[in-house]
């Protein structure tokens, strides 16, 4: 395939995820920190995230299966999500953590885990968006072309 | 003055969130400061020589100088500026800036608080007790560039201190002279060229203080020199 249409498809995806709100405007200042002398920050960070948020659910899931929920427990870990979504840049998912802060605080459970299955299903889709982008990238520099300037397509 | 050479400054970051710290991490090695980070309070004390170690531990640092542990309340490593996480499990950021104002030692330097949280009493508790300023996470290049005007004002009180070779409270000549220092940063750094000054946010819920220092800071705290 040839290097501007590719850069047009990944300029296009692009728009996609932050039209869908898979991403804010934290994915820009992401963008912003990687440079030449540090090309795989953002995958860096992200992959980071995906570890964290995998234990972080798993955390949340097992807390809800013990007969007594510990709601003190589950808000610590939707706080600790909510942290690292806000700092990637991943708004649904951050957006699911808000709502289910606010059913832990009412001690709802089914509010919870109706927040809880969104958040699995959150974190998958974005990781796949997200997976999706990376390639195009990796494509694009394969090819020899340069990855265009988030900043400048919008 | 010089103000290209910035690494000569040197920040110590505390998160305990391994994604916040590899954010701040970057966020101030743009910005082109020496960085150490440190994912608890305890271990940020630890390394500013203020508590004994029991173990030893490694840091993260970006710098070459080699983290002897320190046995007494001498700081071995300077730090022009301590940024930190407020929610921690165990000693939370507020923790920390009320033991390094608390220390003799420790005081002059200029602690910042971060927090995901926009609540408007712990912003105020902070800086009733020192803080120099509240970012609410995530933090932004345009937060990082107003933290030069306050680790300049501390190199000028180091500088002063050295001169009397002994740490104690400000007097009114030294106030004086820094506020004459500060005048002459600010003047220099008003004719450098602008740098991330769209973005300044107005976060709701700061109080009147918060604006004061804002505005303090508003013309020299974007003036970065990478």
């Amino acid at each position: 395939m040839e290097v501007g249409l590719m850069q047009r498809q990944w300029v296009d995806y692009t728009k996609s995820l932050f039209l869908e709100d898979f991403l804010d405007s934290q994915f820009i200042e992401l963008q912003k920190l990687q440079d030449e002398g540090n090309p795989d920050f953002i995958v860096e960070v992200v992959s980071l995230f995906f570890e964290d948020s995998e234990r972080l659910l798993n955390d949340l899931t097992a807390a809800f299966d013990q007969p007594d929920v510990d709601f003190q427990k589950v808000d610590g870990h939707v706080h600790q999500l909510k942290g690292s979504s806000s700092s990637i840049g991943a708004q649904r998912v951050k957006n699911v953590c808000i709502a289910m802060r606010s059913f832990c605080e009412e001690q709802n459970i089914d509010g919870c885990l109706r927040c809880l299955q969104q958040l699995k299903q959150e974190t998958c889709l974005v990781k796949n968006k997200l997976e999706n982008l990376f390639r195009m990238e990796q494509q694009i520099v394969a090819a020899g072309g340069s990855i265009p300037s988030t900043e400048l397509i919008f | 003055m010089v103000m290209a050479a910035d690494s000569q400054f040197h920040v110590l970051a505390v998160d305990d969130s391994l994604i916040d710290r590899k954010l701040i991490e970057r966020l101030l090695k743009t910005s082109s400061y020496q960085v150490t980070t440190v994912d608890s309070g305890s271990k940020a004390l630890e390394f500013l020589g203020l508590i004994q170690e029991h173990q030893p531990t490694n840091f993260k640092s970006s710098s070459n100088s080699s983290f002897s542990s320190p046995n007494n309340h001498h700081q071995e490593v300077e730090v022009n500026l301590i940024i930190t996480d407020y929610c921690m499990p165990g000693m939370t950021g507020f923790d920390l800036l009320k033991k390094v104002k608390e220390s003799t030692s420790l005081r002059n330097i200029p602690v910042v608080i971060m927090s995901s949280e926009n609540v408007p009493s712990r912003i105020n508790r902070c800086l009733e007790e020192g803080a120099e300023e509240f970012f609410l996470k995530p933090v932004r290049l345009c937060d990082v560039n107003k933290l030069k005007p306050h680790m300049m004002k501390t190199k000028v009180k180091e500088d002063q201190n050295r001169e009397e070779g002994e740490e104690e409270s400000r007097t009114e000549t030294e106030l004086k002279l820094v506020q004459e220092e500060e005048g002459e940063i600010e003047f220099e750094m008003m004719s450098k060229k602008r740098k991330g000054g769209t973005e300044e946010e107005e976060e709701e819920g700061l109080e009147e203080e918060m604006r004061r220092r804002r505005r303090r800071y508003n013309n020299n705290g974007v003036a970065t020199a990478i």
